[in-house]
């Protein structure tokens, strides 16, 4: 199933999802979700360039970090990183979503609108649905591009909002799976 | 495998390093911007007005004066904080809206810390610090600059790893195609594979069109030619026109042939309503002795 599997993930240009996998596999989910740990295993060992990893909801296979200079000589990244504007405002969102501009306003305490028109086009942000307040302002979430672009797997992963100094950020576990343990050893 | 990301830094080093080559960035103060209080009528120099609004510059000013978030001395941070806006002005920046704002609430604040507070009266509570919502405030946005250093590391790591593009072997469009997603460009791609598909292969979409030399005599010359051929039967109306039909053929066909008949080289005829219409010509002879065929 492994060898399955991995034509699966091969061709999948977007995350997939253990109940996609499952369908596609006609097995079980816990069969499936085995036969992935054991593939991500099989990957470190036999010394790939490839890793597979949990992101965004869904499995998906990547090139490992250590040939990013190599991946990045022959593909020119597109987009940019963010802006302190977007990530703060991006932040933001991501905690209080839904949320509403001139909620995000109070918070930042400047104007967002451009940002906001950045971060949609970048598909990190969607709108949701207006407000019943009055003025019906228009609401906004994460997409799951958000968390792709962050390398995690659901929002819960954020670290714990704290009103003195933050804390240090810790690394997403998946993005440095491996097969081993992850590091924060929650799995 | 390390696992801290490269730029977690405590505060004031990340005021004075920042991210590297973020252009959103703010450049930071120069070295020195962490006097003591005493010193605070040194002010910090700023190398660029980088700052993401006035909270922002607020919180930089509490940490380079290495202030108490919850008792700031609001006296000196007000008059660095408009010394400041000074400073963007001197520099001939705008001072957005914002910053004017802030300004007008610094100021209140601070005049009423100066005010005498008459004591409360007996059972009820001190009256509120001025400084508590800007306070609250300040708290509540600087925990989302925290997560954002932790973004930022996360943004790091994943730049490091690439994936497939999206599914090259699926050449359907999908509609409705959603918001912000065909770019101009994709949509050049897609009218150009049309054309290849029509047989317009290889060709480039830009081409010169050249402009067809077709006056109103020349069309008259030849449908009177069509006329003349098609002697003593007539010609039906229709057969004028061919496919494909181009506007600025039918246009200049009806045209010209309005104008064969007004100089009388032809006739119309349609025997009853909706019936075909017959243009029957006139020879020279005939017209010259007014005879009807």
């Amino acid at each position: 199933m492994e060898a399955a599997l991995e034509c699966l993930l091969f061709v999948s240009g977007e995350p997939v999802t253990l109940a996609e996998l499952a369908r596609a596999l006609d097995r079980d989910e816990i069969a499936v979700e085995a036969a992935l740990r054991s593939l991500q295993i099989g990957l470190t060992e036999r010394g790939s360039g490839l890793q597979l990893l949990r992101i965004a909801g869904g499995w998906q296979l990547a090139t490992r970090p250590e040939h990013a200079e190599v991946v990045g000589r022959l593909l020119t990244r597109g987009s940019s990183k963010l802006s302190r504007a977007a990530m703060e405002t991006l932040a933001i969102i991501a905690y209080r979503q839904p949320i509403t501009a001139p909620e995000i306003e109070a918070v930042r305490g400047v104007s967002v609108g451009g940002v906001l028109k950045t971060l949609l086009e970048r598909r990190l942000i969607q709108e949701a649905g207006r407000k019943a307040t009055i003025g019906r302002p228009m609401l906004y979430t994460t997409t799951p591009d958000f968390l792709h672009y962050f390398g995690i797997t659901d929002l819960s992963q954020l670290p714990a909002l704290e009103m003195d100094a933050p804390a240090p950020a810790p690394v997403p576990a998946e993005l440095i799976a491996d097969g081993r343990a992850p590091a924060n050893g929650a799995d | 495998m390390s696992i801290a990301p490269p730029h977690v830094l405590d505060f004031p080093a990340r005021a004075v390093v920042g991210t590297a080559a973020e252009p959103g960035d703010r450049p930071g103060f120069v070295s020195g911007s962490r006097s003591p209080l005493a010193t605070a009528a040194l002010l910090p120099h700023f190398k660029t007005p980088a700052f993401e609004g006035p909270l922002d510059l607020l919180l930089h000013l509490i940490r380079a004066n290495e202030v108490d978030i919850y008792d700031i001395p609001i006296v000196e941070i007000t008059g660095q904080y408009l010394a400041y806006m000074e400073q963007m002005e001197a520099l001939d920046l705008a001072v957005a809206g914002e910053y004017v704002v802030m300004a007008a609430t610094l100021i209140e604040i601070k005049s009423r810390m100066l005010l005498p507070q008459a004591p409360p009266p007996p059972g009820e509570e001190e009256a509120e610090d001025p400084r508590a919502e800007l306070v609250a405030r300040l708290l509540e946005y600087q925990q989302y600059q925290g997560v954002v250093e932790t973004m930022r590391g996360w943004e790091e790591l994943r730049r490091l790893i690439y994936f497939r593009g999206a599914l090259e072997n699926v050449d359907d469009y999908m509609l409705p195609v959603p918001e912000g997603e065909a770019t101009a460009q994709q949509l050049y791609q897609a009218l150009h594979r049309l054309l290849v598909e029509a047989g317009v292969d290889e060709k480039p979409v830009t081409a010169v069109v050249p402009r067809r030399r077709l006056s109103l005599r020349m069309k008259m010359a030849e449908i009177a030619r069509k006329i003349a051929a098609s002697a003593p039967d007539g010609l039906a109306f229709e057969s004028l026109f061919t496919l494909p039909y181009l506007r600025y053929e039918i246009v200049l066909t009806f045209l010209a042939l309005l104008e064969l008949l007004r100089l009388g080289r032809c006739r119309a005829e349609q025997k009853t309503l909706h019936d075909t219409i017959w243009l029957i010509p006139i020879l020279e002879e005939a017209r010259n002795g007014h005879h009807e065929r």
